[in-house]
């Protein structure tokens, strides 16, 4: 335990307990090259064998090619799409549609001025992770990578972490009844693999590697995109001294995190319990003293 | 400063999960509050010889506990497994540590009632007689240690709402634990005020006015005070709800203060005072389910944060430029 133990910068495997630790494990997913194959979505699935249905949803959902629509207990990688206008500022990249004229030649040939978005999301297996704050039976748990794991055959699927998560990553199965998410792969890490969905992406988009080393790396493809123009680059969960202490899988994303479905300023909840007990507290001794007044007053 | 009414989000969709837990843990929040203020009722009972008051507290204690158990256990996705609540105790989850309040609480209050059952049934025989002996006298420290568990029994449910992700709940943590305790006593004292005779209702009386007065202040700062996020407990059902319920505790109140010499009046609060402190519950509950349904509630309030911290985003969002302006730089 340290000062930090709930919320601020924190090395979270040694704070756990486990003495000697290899370094923090992550991902970094460069949304800029994602391609939107869905082989990360595929290969998690292969791998961890999960059902195919997610709350019944094989439909398609008609948000553009996204038809699982968000994480959930059967699906722990979800790659978003979004068809925007693009950033006028640019030079016009030719896009190579068939005309007998060049592109922007005649006034019925206008290019469009389209981008898409496209990201896989995932667990962010956070520093200072609520779900495993608040996990009543000890069943979540912080594995000596830093990632966070459910184990399966202690959860009783009281559901307190699905609404703890502050990204709205972990759900319970249904018909299962137990709650399940990204486990990072914790058994291929332990076979000196590399996650499934890192194994997969053809583009290099979902990175895995020590943090540090996928920080830095980070930091210098968000210089080159600017240096290249891509001015709305930024990375999310990079910063270890916000809301969560920084995240084990960070993102380089190219619009605000709120277009892609993440919140903008994730604060893990247990950052306020102190003052929530305290509080707790003080209507609990209001309680006591509201029953002692009312008794030792007068005879009646 | 007023957040921005205007935010993006990925097609609408929400971007928590819904809580999984249904109206068995509203129902819950009730039956806690209940056994906790019926506990405190009857304690206070025992102690001023008013054994009718302390005999209907910790009957109705006895009672909400077991319902209280059961929602619970019902509630949860694999219910066979719910000894592994008692597998660790820690103080970072509001419900770890509401298990073991329950557990302790649970036999305190057994010890209480079954003192009740020795008395009545007062047996004869050379094991029974000493054994209801023994069992009535520890029938008062086992109410007293019921009472002491009973503040925690009733706030601690406040801070496990709190302590969550879900917006409006998290944002109301200041005042949660104060309806949640004013409701509790509101709910002992209207046991009190159907149970007890002229003689033993003054007690019951005056809880209801400090716990009634303590819920509908601080639930009032909820629906008031925290600004867009005060939106899911006024509209909707949970707005009517909760309205309801700030109408039936002061009618209980009312009632209470206003007809002390009729028995029927009397009752009839306290029905009244009960009926409030459950649609309360349930209102504080849908809520703050509601406020996990629209991603404004996440992403306006945060976003007003990060603009506070002047950390919105330095560089130019395609949004911002226009189709024909020229290039720009962040």
């Amino acid at each position: 335990m340290s000062r930090n133990s709930l919320f601020g910068p924190l090395d979270p495997a040694p704070d756990a307990g486990h003495a000697d630790p290899p370094p923090r494990n992550g991902f970094f997913t460069d949304t800029s090259v994602c391609i939107g194959c869905k082989a990360c979505e595929v290969a998690c699935k292969e791998w961890n064998l999960l059902p195919a249905d997610d709350a019944g949803s094989m439909d398609l959902l008609g948000l553009s090619y996204d038809n699982t629509g968000a994480l959930g207990a059967s699906s722990w990688r979800h790659v978003a799409f979004i068809e925007q206008p693009a950033p006028a500022a640019r030079e016009p990249e030719f896009l190579g549609m068939p005309t007998s004229t060049l592109p922007g030649a005649s006034p019925e040939h206008q290019r469009t001025e389209l981008r898409w978005l496209m990201s896989s999301d995932v667990c962010k297996h956070c520093t200072h992770a609520a779900c495993l704050d608040v996990c009543p039976t000890g069943s979540l748990f912080r594995t000596e990578f830093g990632t966070v794991v459910v184990q399966e055959d202690i959860c009783n699927g009281c559901g307190y972490c699905v609404s703890a998560c502050p990204y709205g990553v972990i759900d319970r199965r249904e018909g299962d009844g137990r709650a399940w998410k990204c486990t990072l792969c914790y058994d291929r890490l332990k076979g000196d693999l590399q996650p499934a969905c890192a194994t997969a992406c053809p583009t290099q988009s979902i990175q895995f590697g020590d943090l540090d080393e996928l920080r830095e790396r980070a930091a210098r493809r968000v210089e080159d995109l600017h240096g290249a123009g891509v001015a709305e680059a930024r990375l999310y969960g990079h910063d270890e001294d916000d809301g969560v202490g920084g995240d084990g899988a960070f993102f380089l994303l190219l619009d605000e995190p709120e277009v892609y479905g993440l919140p903008p300023d994730p604060v893990v909840t247990t950052r306020d319990l102190p003052a929530m007990w305290r509080r707790a507290a003080l209507a609990g001794a209001a309680m006591a003293a509201a029953t002692v007044a009312a008794f030792v007053r007068g005879r009646r | 400063m007023v957040p921005p009414a205007d935010f993006r989000s990925y097609y609408g969709r929400p971007i928590l999960k819904r809580p999984v837990w249904t109206h068995e843990i509203a129902a819950y929040l009730f039956t806690g509050g209940l056994a906790a203020g019926s506990s405190l009722l009857a304690a206070g009972g025992d102690l001023t010889g008013r054994p009718g008051l302390r005999r209907a507290g910790r009957a109705t204690a006895m009672a909400a506990l077991l319902a209280s158990t059961g929602l619970l256990v019902k509630d949860l996705g694999r219910p066979e497994r719910f000894l592994n609540m008692l597998r660790v105790a820690k103080p970072t989850s509001p419900m770890s540590v509401g298990s073991w309040v329950l557990v302790a609480y649970g036999g305190a209050a057994t010890g209480a009632v079954a003192a009740e059952v020795a008395r009545a049934v007062d047996p004869r025989g050379p094991v029974l007689r000493p054994l209801a002996r023994v069992v009535t006298v520890a029938g008062r420290p086992a109410g007293l240690a019921a009472a002491a568990l009973s503040p925690a029994l009733a706030t601690y449910t406040a801070v496990l709402l709190a302590d969550t992700a879900v917006p409006s709940w998290h944002e109301a943590y200041p005042q949660l634990p104060f309806v949640f305790a004013g409701s509790a006593l509101a709910s002992g004292a209207g046991v009190g005020l159907i149970v007890a005779g002229d003689r033993e209702v003054g007690p019951a009386e005056r809880l209801a006015v400090v716990g009634a007065g303590m819920e509908l202040l601080a639930a009032r700062s909820v629906r008031h005070n925290l600004g867009i996020l005060s939106e899911p407990y006024t509209t909707g059902r949970p707005g009517r709800l909760l309205h309801a319920g700030e109408v039936l505790t002061s009618l209980g109140v009312a009632g209470a203060l206003l007809g002390r010499r009729s028995r029927v009046v009397r009752g009839l609060s306290g029905l009244s005072l009960l009926t409030a402190a459950a649609v309360t519950r349930f209102g504080i509950f849908e809520g703050g389910v509601a406020s996990t349904e629209d991603p404004r509630y996440v992403v306006v309030p945060q976003r007003g944060r990060l603009e506070g911290r002047g950390q919105t985003t330095s560089t130019v969002t395609p949004s911002d430029r226009g189709a024909k302006s020229s290039p720009t730089t962040g």
